[in-house]
């Protein structure tokens, strides 16, 4: 893992034209959502995930992963493999409650939650 | 700035923290604000850890009474104005925690924890299964009474992190994440070194909050800390219409969980076959945990059946063998103070544990808040 030494920034935060564009469509986390999150001192994905949400929709990072990355390099000036990728997470697509409950066949009470 | 390592040109500072969860920043910011300065060391990314991976119930309720203290103090005195403090959002939310029962032991066993805990000086209660579908009115017949602390709740655990993070930095501290810490060593008897994958750092005090990695980190300095590890599933479902904001638990522990500020729920717990199916390593989800939660979730919740899950996650307790933190400085290793073995019970009372081990560091001792019961000393053998 890359050494990161972090320091009270002195720079204060700078505005850019493209702000206000969506980078995660699912939770709705915009260009400078993101800037904001690195801004304030956080440096890698899993960072800047727990701390904008950006990543943690229904895709969960699928769609948002490469402008992420490429949204955070150019700010911290480094190359997009430094900031890390999206946590691959079960399951990879959203699974209804009651499905997954019948997913051990012996289960008990199988007949309560099928349709 | 990301560099390379041999520029990590800071290597000395008041105190050196180990860990860079909610603990180690929480600790970063009451020093530094005091005045001190501090270097935080992190093998992995901030908030990773059991801070990165938990639920973020805010409980006092079923605790064991030696860290009931801190869990009143935080509540009482912390957790209402800590996002006003921090100047961030913690999505703290105070309406209370229900603990359910389904048979005549359960109710047994937590009329007993709300026994030990009134005498603690809790205010909590036993409500019937009717007052508690009154308080939650999703809960099936199946539940047939409760536990009730009105004054227990959830937050944000990242919001939280970050929040002691970034005023940390604001006052001075430096954290410096990528650096795992090999051991601890002693200059004249006192705690001093702190040797690193990147080299030595040294501190007036060395605070060790490293979670489970705690245990090997100490015995460098013979200090054995009974902790393990003790994984643990949490998977959040999509966002929902308001339906109830209390925390859930339950006597037998089949799940426990709440809604977030966000408008998904969290719901965690465990299969009971993953301390003998997982390999800590990496944090995989195993194929039995969902299922098993899901399957107890439903028979107490069954509006949740045609809930979706979006995405699930593992993580490990630092499990001491009492099921209660270490928060004591040492004997033997003056100028160390250890914070650890939170047992998966730590977010809730982070707040106070950061104002416990600031006193730890500067005076010696916790005067706020008695810890007195969570010494490091305290452990004897069953053959005693």
């Amino acid at each position: 893992m890359t050494v990161i030494v972090r320091e009270k920034s002195t720079d204060s935060f700078a505005p850019q034209a493209e702000d206000d564009m969506l980078v995660c469509r699912c939770e709705e986390v915009t260009q400078g959502d993101i800037r904001t999150a690195v801004h304030a001192g956080l440096r890698t994905f899993g960072e800047i995930k727990r701390y904008s949400r950006a990543g943690m929709g229904l895709c969960q990072g699928q769609t948002c992963q490469r402008l992420v990355r490429a949204v955070v390099a150019a700010q911290l000036k480094v190359p997009a493999g430094e900031i890390g990728r999206v946590a691959g997470r079960a399951p990879v697509r959203p699974v209804v409650m009651k499905e997954l409950a019948l997913s051990t066949e012996e289960s008990e009470g199988v007949d309560d939650y099928a349709e | 700035m990301i560099m390379p390592s041999s520029s990590v040109e800071k290597r000395t500072a008041d105190v050196i923290i180990i860990g860079g969860g909610v603990m180690g920043c929480g600790a970063a910011y009451q020093l530094s604000k005091e005045g001190l300065s501090v270097i935080v060391l992190e093998k992995g990314e901030l908030c990773a850890g059991g801070s990165g991976r938990n639920a973020g119930g805010v409980r006092q309720s079923a605790r064991d009474v030696r860290e009931i203290p801190l869990a009143v103090h935080a509540v009482q005195n912390i957790w209402p104005s800590l996002g006003e403090e921090l100047g961030v959002d913690v999505e703290y939310v105070q309406k209370g925690n229900l603990r359910l029962g389904r048979t005549e032991a359960h109710l047994e066993k937590l009329r007993g924890l709300v026994d030990k805990n009134i005498e603690a000086g809790l205010c909590l209660r036993m409500a019937t299964g009717a007052e508690a579908r009154e308080i939650c009115p999703y809960m099936s017949e199946e539940v047939i009474g409760a536990s009730w602390c009105p004054t227990d709740g959830y937050a944000n655990p990242f919001k939280t992190a970050f929040g002691y993070y970034q005023r940390a930095l604001d006052h001075g501290a430096v954290f410096i994440t990528g650096v795992t810490v090999t051991g601890l060593g002693k200059v004249r008897g006192k705690i001093r070194r702190v040797s690193t994958d990147e080299g030595t750092f040294e501190g007036e005090s060395v605070v060790l909050a490293a979670g489970y990695y705690s245990r090997a980190i100490a015995e460098t300095v013979g200090i054995e800390i009974p902790v393990e590890r003790e994984d643990e599933e949490v998977f959040v479902t999509e966002r929902l219409p308001p339906m109830f904001d209390q925390v859930l638990g339950t006597a037998e522990a089949d799940f426990y969980g709440h809604r977030t500020k966000h408008g998904s729920f969290l719901l965690g717990g465990v299969s009971g076959l993953q301390h003998f199916t997982s390999n800590h390593e990496g944090h995989p989800t195993e194929a039995y945990t969902a299922p098993s939660l899901v399957r107890a979730i439903i028979g107490f919740f069954p509006a949740f059946a045609n809930v979706k899950i979006i995405r699930s996650w593992s993580g490990h307790f630092d499990t001491c063998v009492d099921g209660v933190p270490v928060i004591s400085a040492v004997d033997e290793a003056p100028g160390l103070t250890i914070a650890c073995a939170f047992s998966g019970h730590g977010f809730g009372i982070s707040p106070a544990v950061s104002i416990a081990i600031k006193e730890l560091v500067m005076d010696g001792k916790s005067h706020t808040i008695d810890v007195s019961g969570l010494r490091y000393d305290r452990f004897t053998g069953s053959a005693d």
